[in-house]
């Protein structure tokens, strides 16, 4: 400990004895949630629409901000009709903007609860909460030589903020762009990478569109585009370092393809979580890391499995049963009180899929709720914090 | 009613807990200039306030999980603490398990009473009753600790059915919990007033005491009034899930009042709605009483409800009354079960 640290310790320590049993940020947060250093927190400065759905917010973070390395993903906590809803966006913009600002790009997902009303411009001037930004899918400290970046929909986020670091760095090498959209319109960030590849011989912007007429009210798509298409263009794709991000469908096949080509360790995806049977309420683009992808395996009915993470222990469950019951009988220590749902002595964390409330049959939760084991049966499969 | 909870809700709960951290903040700013008898009433009026506000309509309707469904990490039953000298984590097994599982069922219940009143005529009397309207009036003084000793649940211990190892731990949280509660109080705070220390002291102990009696009031005419029945462990034997709702209505009395008065006791005015719903938002019980009411009329079930000053009576009387031995027969014979019901 230093000798200036001293007394600051003993004034910070002061002072959160005169505001127990709350936090002195929790009075700080009153005059600016900014400034809380409990919480990051980041208000929206800018709502600016990209394409027809997608639009790019930027966002000044509060204290606690350590920025960003291009290609991340940063987690938000954002409030909608009262409850706080979870989310997760690439960055698009650059790091190290000089007005401290970070941007991310997002989609609207029709049906959604959190997208459209980001887009919508409504969130201009909100307060939500940040994770700190995270996620391996970046460049390396050494830029390689030969980089093949392919992309689908707003999975040209993350590497939006990638070209633009490489762009101000001008250190643009050898760079292919693939990139798949609906029409020439619904290219997020079209102009920029077209002005782009202007300046910079290096960059070979490739557009492939899955509609054939532009603004076309017509919802059928037009010719398929296959991977094999889009790798037409770059046929040195096996010696690339690639990232890829999109949709689950183009991954999976691209990284059946890097591995047939013997070159799986060339690859790099970003999965690209689109509302799936198990996460209704997941909506919009957010991004898991690779692996981390649950939503896409659950199965509602009966034999769905529960894992409680914590204790390692495994179950299979039915529908009917609480899991508070499930848990015991696997031999998992649970907490537990009323069994009638009052006392809320059973409460754990959700770390993935829905559970049932077996008082009411609604279905509900998302990774992070706090949840009643004793009125709770599992939808699909979960995985609990115990 | 739960699928309709919304943005309105949210903007009540974060309204009444900036109120409750503005009162705390006006409180202590105006208790340094608390030499003057003015400021010094203001300074207490509010710091009052703000603890009947952070103990009644926050804290325990938080840590009964009403605002769970935010999903803000802030606003949490897991998490929240409060002040006052139970720790949050004790309280909630005492209260939410206890005493929302057992509501008025002798032996299980330990809100009746508190362990050292006796309530109803089939608590067996013993000489030591005799002083209970002390004992009683003492407890309402210091309430929070009263509160804080009694989920420590020593009689418990006594009687080998809870470890000492346990009892130690609990009684190390109330200590530390309490005890920087206290610090604050009577300790930190009158120390920054320095010549200012004796009026900031009282003035804190002050609003203590009256939070403290404001917390008696309302808990005991939740529960405790003419009307509000008490029930013996072997009446809840086999009891069903519809038995429990009757027992959770005929244990329970509201309180009439004007809106504020709902807040500042934390809407356990609607005692009964809170019972059945415990973790309905308080903010909606006046909205569903109306129809708790009309059903409870409409199968004659009693459904009791009365001004604070006419319960407190109540409570009073037969505090006074059951010191003494006897009566023989209960207040009122127990209206049985569901299908008795008209």
């Amino acid at each position: 400990m230093t000798a200036r640290a001293v007394p600051l310790r003993l004034l910070s320590g002061a002072a959160s004895l005169l505001a127990t049993p709350l936090h002195v940020d929790d009075f700080v947060e009153m005059v600016n949630p900014l400034w809380s250093g409990r919480q990051t927190w980041g208000r929206v400065r800018a709502v600016q629409a990209e394409t027809a759905d997608a639009a790019t917010l930027t966002i000044r973070p509060g204290r606690g901000w350590r920025g960003h390395r291009a290609g991340q993903y940063v987690g938000i906590a954002v409030p909608v009709t009262g409850v706080w809803r979870h989310r997760v966006y690439s960055v698009s913009s650059a790091p190290d903007r000089p007005d401290g600002c970070f941007q991310i790009t997002v989609q609207a997902f029709a049906g959604g609860q959190v997208s459209p009303r980001l887009v919508s411009g409504a969130s201009l001037g909100t307060v939500l909460r940040l994770d700190p930004p995270a996620g391996e899918f970046t460049l390396p400290e050494k830029v390689p030589r030969r980089i093949l970046f392919l992309t689908a929909g707003s999975g040209v986020t993350p590497v939006m903020s990638m070209l633009r670091d490489l762009a101000q760095r001008r250190e643009l090498p050898d760079v292919v762009l693939l990139h798949l959209a609906r029409t020439r319109n619904d290219v997020i960030f079209g102009t920029e990478l077209r002005r782009l590849a202007q300046r910079f011989p290096g960059l070979r912007l490739h557009e492939f569109y899955t509609r054939t007429a532009v603004d076309t009210e017509d919802d059928r798509d037009g010719p398929r585009v296959s991977l094999t298409d889009l790798l037409a263009a770059c046929p040195d794709w096996p010696e690339r370092s690639t990232w890829a991000c999109g949709p689950p469908g183009l991954l999976d096949k691209a990284q059946d393809l890097w591995r047939e080509a013997g070159v799986a360790g060339h690859l790099r995806v970003e999965r690209f979580r689109l509302a799936t049977n198990t996460s209704r309420s997941s909506s919009g683009n957010g991004h898991s890391e690779d692996g981390r992808d649950i939503g896409r395996d659950g199965d509602v009915g009966d034999g769905a499995s529960v894992h409680f993470t914590r204790s390692g222990q495994r179950a299979v469950a039915d529908g009917l049963t609480p899991l508070l019951a499930i848990g015991e009988r696997a031999g998992v220590s649970m907490p537990s009180g009323c069994r009638l749902g009052i006392c809320r002595s059973c409460v754990a964390r959700l770390g993935a899929g829905r559970v049932r409330d077996l008082r009411t049959g609604v279905e509900h939760g998302v990774a992070g709720d706090l949840i009643q084991t004793c009125v709770s049966a599992a939808a699909g499969d979960v995985a609990i914090d115990l | 009613m739960a699928a309709s909870l919304g943005e309105d809700d949210a903007r009540y709960i974060r309204r009444v807990i900036r109120v409750q951290r503005l009162l705390e903040i006006g409180g202590r700013a105006t208790m340094f200039a608390s030499f003057l008898p003015p400021a010094w009433l203001a300074a207490t009026a509010m710091l009052t306030g703000a603890k009947i506000l952070d103990n009644m309509e926050i804290g325990h309707n938080v840590m009964h999980g009403q605002w769970d469904w935010m999903s803000d990490p802030a606003i949490q039953s897991a998490t929240w603490e409060w002040d006052a000298a139970s720790p949050s984590e004790q309280w909630k097994s005492a209260h939410n398990y206890r005493h929302h599982t057992y509501t008025n069922v002798l032996g299980e219940d330990r809100d009746i009473g508190f362990g050292i009143l006796r309530m109803t005529p089939a608590q067996q009397w013993r000489p030591v009753f005799l002083a209970q309207p002390l004992y009683a009036a003492a407890l309402a003084l210091t309430f929070e600790w009263g509160v804080a000793l009694f989920d420590i649940e020593i009689d418990r211990t006594w009687r080998g059915e809870k470890s000492w190892r346990e009892t130690l731990t609990h009684l190390d949280g109330v200590l530390r919990k309490g005890g920087r509660q206290a610090l604050k109080d009577y300790v930190i705070f009158p120390l920054i007033a320095g010549p200012g220390f004796l009026p900031v002291l009282l003035g804190n102990l002050t609003a203590n005491v009256l939070r403290n009696i404001w917390a008696y009031m309302i808990i005991f005419c939740g529960h405790f009034p003419e009307g509000a029945e008490i029930f013996t462990p072997e009446q809840i034997v086999q009891e069903s899930r519809g038995e429990w709702y009757l027992r959770q209505i005929q244990g329970s009395a509201n309180i009439e009042g004007s809106p504020l008065f709902h807040i500042l006791s934390g809407n356990l005015s609607h005692q009964i709605e809170h019972h059945l719903f415990p973790d309905l938002p308080s903010n909606r019980y006046a909205q569903i009483a109306p129809q708790v009411r009309s059903l409870c009329e409409r199968f004659g079930v009693p459904y009791t409800s009365g001004r604070l000053g006419r319960q407190s009576i109540d409570i009073w009387r037969n505090i006074f009354r059951l010191a003494l031995p006897g009566p023989s027969r209960p207040r009122r014979a127990w209206t049985g079960r569901v299908s008795r019901a008209r």
